[in-house]
């Protein structure tokens, strides 16, 4: 592969994954490259980056495809292949896998980057190689590597290691968590970057990146994706705050004041340059959540409760509900100000009193949510449904669900499973959906558009 | 002009007038001089991004025009406006004898312009850093009105006839990402997302501006402020509020910075209530 095609590569695999790369953007990183040539791997990846990027959210994906089309080193890299050759052919005994371990868990605690980059490849090249039947069939695992290296015990060691050294608990068990997923992510690049080398990029690029934070299916989220996500929730509801404030001020130019028009008007000679318009007044409605909060769902419900009420302020009035075969209110849980990490472990907790028999039951959770909070729902009010429509095949009750909807002023349902999954199974999402409108909603994107266009 | 003749020239220069560029900071610096781009900066509060445009402009001599962003900003504050209070004690003034067509011209002359930032940046023969700062807080129609002036470098005003750069400034806008700008704006611009620094970054920052602060203290700082980014707060400390704290212990001449001093310190850096709860159990400071 020539320079000229790889960039070209790079750029297509960018456009393939759903970054915004047009040609402009195309001319920009060449005429750049010209001017910063290609001698630095890190500046060639800064220039791409100034030039190609658009926002944040995009940098993980650019990386994992720049690491694929510009590999840091190729096969063993130099230096370990000539440190490789007077050792002997195996390297996986056992006692080299507790050295290798050993040295690894060292690494972790100094959270040597460049360090844990080289152990990531070298764990890579020794414990992840699939040995193929014909030329070009090898291949190399990440999933195998991970495995050989128990990264739970090494998540454990590092905790004990942080706390020898005055972590507290909790700030210990959060940054093992963080340090090992980064190392994982790394040994997965690098098995990507094996594989590349043997099958090409484009072939690789297609088939092992991970979509954008923004994109990610709320359902497969990883432990590490779970955390990225979470922190993406207070800048996201200061953005749509900030959106719906601004919408709102554009929509409330009112009726044209004229006392106050002709009163300004004076300073500049009567002549009225500037107008003066009343406010108009904004209706409040009030917002009640019920969420299905059984094992997979249980993420999007709590992005979903917390990205709502970040947005209180906005809202006006919000109660919410848990349920997965019985209903639980969860409003108190919500205090204003409250800390986001807290808020969701003391909400985990409570799932256990959305269950009774433990088994995800729709139409017994909206029974139980009548019969106990009969007037939460009221001619003011909206209710958002979340959940995926999966009620192990028990009574639907749709007229309860159908007096719910006409209780209610809007009605809404968000499924956050890929809508060719709806009706597969147990799941009942056309009969709810003829009685309550259904969105699918299976990431960020489509979640805050959904809270910006209901707001 | 040449604003920086290579991307370790940058980290030269922005380094000489005390800003600690990092490699991708110094790459995109140099290369929106070099290809006379805009450079659109984001990242959270406080790691640099207001400071990054100034020193630019201190590193290579060229004058700061600054238009601040907020809510409600309009071209007649961006861009320029006729002095209506003048124009119309011109006209009031005009004996009837003169014709309409004289007074007309005369009051759309330069004597009643009032040039505002965006205008001033691109008439300007000397060389300028424009920095257009926080340009999330403005509304989207203002963008509208960037992006022509950041395309073409040049604005039309109807009654003067257009004004064209005679030379691009280096412009900077910066963001707080509290909206996404429109990607028409983003397309004229370079990218850069600064983030908190890492450890011997910012290490090096708090000497160069504190430098009387102790060595080992420096360290223990910076370290007790990773840790604290590393908490989910709901606002993390900030590159300037580390500053703000080595003053203070040097202020206070404390030496070592245990549990106990940190949680007698901790609230130059953290201002909501329960980030220092957060704070003072996860770091065991009590
Ligand atoms: N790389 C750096 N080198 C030296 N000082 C720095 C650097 N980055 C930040 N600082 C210091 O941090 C302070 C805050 O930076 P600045 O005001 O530019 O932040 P900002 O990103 O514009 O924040 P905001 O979003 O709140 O406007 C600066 O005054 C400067 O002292
Ligand atoms: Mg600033």
């Amino acid at each position: 592969m020539t320079l000229l095609d790889r960039h070209i590569a790079f750029l297509e695999a960018l456009r393939a994954a759903g970054m915004p790369v047009s040609l402009s953007e195309d001319l920009d990183a060449v005429a750049a490259l010209g001017l910063v040539g290609w001698g630095e791997r890190q500046q060639v990846h800064d220039t791409y980056a100034a030039t190609l990027l658009k926002r944040q959210s995009q940098r993980e994906t650019f990386d994992e495809y720049f690491e694929i089309y510009f590999p840091r080193m190729v096969g063993e890299g130099v230096a370990r292949a000539d440190a490789a050759q007077d050792q002997p052919a195996v390297r996986d005994s056992a006692a080299d896998l507790a050295a290798f371990t050993e040295e690894l868990a060292d690494a972790l605690e100094a959270d040597d980057l460049e360090r844990l980059r080289q152990l990531a490849s070298e764990a890579v090249g020794r414990f992840g190689a699939m040995p193929g039947r014909g030329p070009g069939m090898s291949s190399w695992s990440a999933y195998t590597t991970l495995r050989r290296l128990s990264t739970d015990e090494l998540t454990l060691k590092l905790i004990e290691g942080l706390r020898r050294i005055g972590w507290g608990e909790e700030a210990a068990v959060r940054a093992a968590s963080t340090r090992v997923g980064s190392y994982q992510q790394m040994v997965e690049a690098d098995a990507r970057r094996r594989i590349a080398e043997e099958k090409g990029p484009d072939q690789i690029a297609r088939i092992t990146v991970r979509p954008t934070i923004d994109r990610l299916d709320f359902l497969s989220a990883r432990r590490v994706d779970l955390e990225a996500l979470r922190r993406e929730i207070y800048p996201l509801a200061r953005r749509l705050a900030t959106r719906l404030t601004q919408e709102k001020h554009a929509r409330r130019r009112g009726a044209l004041d004229m006392r106050r028009t002709v009163r300004a008007s004076i300073g500049t000679g009567g002549v009225p340059l500037t107008t003066h318009h009343r406010p108009k007044r904004p209706h409040r409605t009030e917002l009640v959540i019920l969420c299905d909060v059984s094992g997979s769902v249980a993420n999007f419900a709590s992005f979903t409760l917390m990205l709502v009420f970040a947005l209180r302020e906005q809202l006006g009035k919000v109660r919410a509900f848990t349920f997965v075969d019985d209903i639980h209110e969860v409003t108190d849980h919500f205090a204003p100000g409250a800390d986001l990490v807290d808020t969701m472990t003391r909400l985990a907790d409570a799932t256990s009193h959305a269950a009774r028999f433990g088994r995800t039951n729709y139409g017994r959770a909206f029974a139980r949510f009548l019969e106990d909070h009969p007037d939460a729902l009221g001619p003011k009010s909206s209710l958002l449904i979340l959940g995926d429509a999966r009620s192990n095949y028990s009574d639907l009750s749709l007229p309860t669900l159908r007096r719910m909807r006409e209780a209610a002023r809007h009605a809404w349902w968000l499924n956050p499973e890929a809508r060719r999954s709806w009706d597969t199974g147990d799941s009942a999402a056309s009969d709810y959906a003829a009685v309550v409108p259904m969105v699918e909603c299976r990431n960020l994107t489509q979640l805050t558009e959904f809270v910006h266009d209901i707001l | 002009m040449v604003w920086f003749s290579s991307p370790s020239d940058a980290t030269t220069r922005l380094g000489e007038v005390g800003y600690l560029a990092d490699p991708a900071t110094a790459t995109t610096a140099f290369l929106a001089g070099a290809l006379e781009k805009p450079l659109l900066v984001e990242g959270p509060a406080g790691v640099g991004k207001t400071e990054l445009a100034k020193a630019v402009s201190r590193a290579t001599g060229a004058d700061l025009v600054r238009l601040q962003c907020y809510e409600g900003l309009d071209e007649a504050r961006a861009l320029y406006e006729w002095n209506y209070k003048k124009q119309l004690l011109r006209i009031q003034a005009a004996n009837d004898g003169q014709a309409w067509e004289e007074t007309h011209d005369d009051i759309f002359s330069e004597e009643f312009l009032l040039t505002r930032p965006l205008l001033t940046a691109i008439r300007r023969s000397e060389p300028t850093v424009l920095l257009i700062d926080e340009v999330d807080k403005t509304d989207v129609e203002v963008e509208g009105l960037l992006l022509e002036v950041l395309s073409d470098f040049q604005v039309t005003i109807p009654e003067l006839g257009t004004v064209a750069a005679t030379r691009r400034p280096f412009v900077v806008l910066t963001s707080n990402a509290s909206r996404e700008l429109s990607e028409a704006v983003k397309r004229r611009c370079l990218y850069l997302h600064l983030d908190y620094p890492d450890t011997e970054r910012e290490r090096a920052i708090v000497t160069s501006q504190v430098p009387d602060l102790d060595d080992k203290v420096a360290t223990q700082l910076v370290s007790a402020v990773a840790r604290l980014r590393d908490l989910e707060l709901k606002k993390a400390p900030s590159i300037a509020e580390t500053v703000d704290w080595a003053r203070t212990l040097l202020a206070l001449h404390i030496d070592d910075l245990d549990a106990m001093a940190i949680d007698d310190t901790l609230g130059v850096v953290l201002k909501h209530a329960s980030d220092t709860d957060r704070a003072v159990r996860e770091l065991k400071l009590r």
